[in-house]
């Protein structure tokens, strides 16, 4: 892969020994090649599609004329890499629903496609035949003086006479040597011409086949809106995993425990039967136990139930280190915004009882200016780095789905605060609450 | 103990709302198990609000998570039982321990014949059953576990409270009576009397009529 574009190269003075001008060469002999048959398949098919318009069949090739400059363009984007080696993008977009039809629709609709026919048109017509000439003058030419040693001994030797690139006549090797010397000379002054064609060339065809800006938003907004699905769905999964141990594994061994403690009445006191019976029962409860807190990590109920507030309070309960949350006021949220909300306050809680030795919490919660804002102040040793922990980093692209912030301010010796902010509309009242 | 009680008070006639056929039998078995008839048992909070009045029974025990919306349907049918029949005892199951659960109940009525268990107690099934008639007599049932969450968390004024006097409250919060505080800590009678006014004082609960003060300071600890 070349590192530098020819353009680059050519303000180099090493320009003559690097691989700049080999590659321009090889960019504008492609060029011809490609356009001479371009020009051919072009004709071809029009002529084809023109002619079996009379028994009807030609209409659509000829209707599916215009997306030819869509394989060309692809092949002249690829192409470009050999003289520059900036990404060219493809500007198309990708259609939403599967399908011939709709794909057709969609590459009929676009700008790009018919930035693409032109170029290709032009491609067939008008640059393959620019490319040509350049070459012929640029390395053809001289290669021809350069050859000349070798034409005059091909033909018989001193006395037999060439015109080498038809100029004049040359019947000695000295000569054939002088002009040979001069062809080379020749070849290196013409490769910066040729490099600088090739460059201009490039960024002709960048022009009319890289993505306009217009096209790049709508592709940046299609990530972002796909990373919010890719969010959503993640959520959902969350949920639907959540729904399948409640009501799966959790009641069966609630039904297990029920059932151990009924038998367990029936043993006889102090039997072996017993014994056995009672360690399965703790075993049991345990693993219930274990359970439960393994559905709550996944998606606390309380949560869909009554809010942020409360999910906040319920996570302040469940915290070691004391937590005040006298200052979260909110309405209700978003689902999506109060469940990052809840999992923002999680990770701040589980960062200040893993890292922070802190004695005190702080949360304040409030809904104000058409925002979310959550403050989790610690009175801890400080020196936390959001950029090491993967836990707010995650965190942080999170938020970023919904446009939101995370802000941790932790001078060494502390106080740490973490502040999420996501915009956000108050949830109109459910019927339930009203 | 390891067989039931054979002075059986009476014979409860329970209003049983679980979603789940498996849970359902099993604790219609265990209510039988223990003498007290399972008079309906239903899967959703509608049918639960009918079986209530078809049945009048002396006391409903609930599931929170209940079709047809998989959230706290069985908690929302609680309250509004509760607010029609002030003195219908009732107890949730819940699989969560969740404060804002339990509060919302004890805020129904006065309180009183209110039960918010944890639904892995009833694999303990004596405790189980015990809690389900303290609940029926007018007592007040909240989940240890819930009462060790708030314990965790020392705020005011249940901060003033001596270790002591916590550990009093966390066993009036479960329901205890005062004897049966006294045999759980291995005190007498009196001095859990002794504990109690303590903790009223200091939780600003005046004796006052037509209040029970035993739930106001549970209460108060739920809310903190």
């Amino acid at each position: 892969m070349p590192q530098h574009s020819v353009w680059t190269e050519l303000a180099r003075r090493r320009y003559l020994t690097s691989t700049a001008p080999w590659r321009s060469g090889a960019y504008l002999l492609g060029g011809a090649l490609l356009g001479a048959l371009t020009l051919v398949v072009g004709l071809a098919l029009t002529a084809v599609g023109a002619a079996l318009t009379l028994v009807l069949v030609g209409l659509p090739l000829l209707a599916a004329l215009p997306l030819t400059g869509i394989p060309v363009a692809a092949l002249e984007r690829r192409r470009l890499l050999l003289v520059d080696p900036a990404p060219a993008p493809s500007p198309h977009r990708t259609p939403k629903a599967p399908g011939i039809p709709a794909w057709f629709r969609l590459r009929l609709k676009e700008q790009a496609t018919w930035r693409e026919l032109a170029y290709t048109v032009l491609f067939a017509l008008v640059l393959w035949l620019l490319d040509l000439t350049v070459l012929a003058c640029t390395v053809a030419f001289p290669a021809l003086l350069v050859a000349a040693p070798a034409h005059l001994a091909a033909v018989g030797g001193p006395g037999n006479g060439i015109r080498p690139a038809k100029l004049w006549l040359v019947d000695a090797y000295p000569a054939a040597g002088a002009t040979a010397l001069l062809g080379l000379a020749l070849l290196l002054v013409l490769a910066h011409p040729l490099g600088a064609y090739a460059a201009a060339r490039a960024v002709f065809a960048r022009l009319l086949l890289s993505p306009r800006d217009s096209e790049l938003a709508a592709g940046l907004a299609e990530v972002t809106r796909s990373r919010a699905r890719l969010v959503d769905a993640f959520e959902a999964e969350r949920r639907r995993i959540e729904r399948d141990l409640h009501d799966g594994a959790q009641q069966r061994l609630v039904a297990l425990t029920m059932s151990l403690g009924l038998a367990r009445l029936d043993a006889a006191p102090g039997s072996a039967l017993a014994d056995r019976l009672a360690t399965a029962h703790d075993e049991a409860g345990r693993v219930l136990a274990e359970l439960r807190e393994l559905i709550h990590g996944i998606h606390p109920q309380v949560l869909a139930d009554y809010g942020l507030a409360a999910a906040i309070e319920d996570v302040a309960d469940r915290c070691p280190v004391p937590v005040e949350t006298a200052g979260v006021r909110l309405p209700r949220l978003p689902e999506t915004v109060e469940s990052a909300g809840y999992f923002a306050v999680r990770e701040a809680l589980a960062n200040v009882g893993k890292h922070s030795g802190a004695t005190r919490v702080r949360i304040t919660a409030a809904h104000t200016d058409g925002a979310l804002r959550v403050d989790v102040c610690d009175d801890g040793r400080g020196g936390a780095d959001p950029d090491r922990g993967t836990g707010l980093t995650g965190l942080a692209d999170r938020l970023a789905v919904l446009d939101g912030t995370l802000t941790v301010t932790s001078p060494q010796g502390g106080p740490t605060t973490l502040s999420v902010e996501i915009p956000c509309e108050p949830q109109a009242q459910s019927a339930r609450e009203a | 103990m390891r067989t039931p009680s054979p002075v059986r008070p009476r014979s409860l006639r329970v209003v049983l709302a679980e979603d789940s056929v498996l849970l359902r039998e099993g604790l219609i078995g265990v209510l039988g198990r223990f003498g007290h008839e399972t008079v309906a048992a239903v899967g959703d909070a509608d049918a639960l609000r009918d079986a209530v009045s078809a049945y009048e029974p002396d006391i409903v025990v609930t599931d929170v998570r209940m079709p047809p919306g998989f959230q706290d349907e069985g908690l929302r049918a609680a309250v509004a039982l509760r607010a029609e029949r002030p003195t219908l005892p009732v107890l949730v199951l819940s699989q969560y321990v969740q404060r804002s659960y339990a509060a919302e109940l004890l805020d129904t009525g006065d309180g009183t014949g209110v039960g918010y268990l944890l639904k892995d107690r009833v694999g303990q099934v004596e405790q189980f059953v015990e809690g389900l008639v303290r609940v029926a007599e007018g007592g007040t049932v909240v989940d240890p576990e819930v009462v060790r969450q708030l314990l965790r968390r020392r705020r005011d004024p249940l901060g003033l409270l001596t270790p002591r006097e916590r550990e009093v409250l966390a066993l009036v919060a479960e329901g205890r009576s005062n004897a049966a505080i006294a045999d759980e800590l291995v005190i007498s009678e009196a001095a859990v009397g002794k504990h109690i006014g303590n903790v009223l004082g200091k939780l600003n609960l005046p004796p006052a009529a037509g209040t029970h003060r035993r739930v106001l300071a549970v209460l108060a600890y739920l809310r903190g």
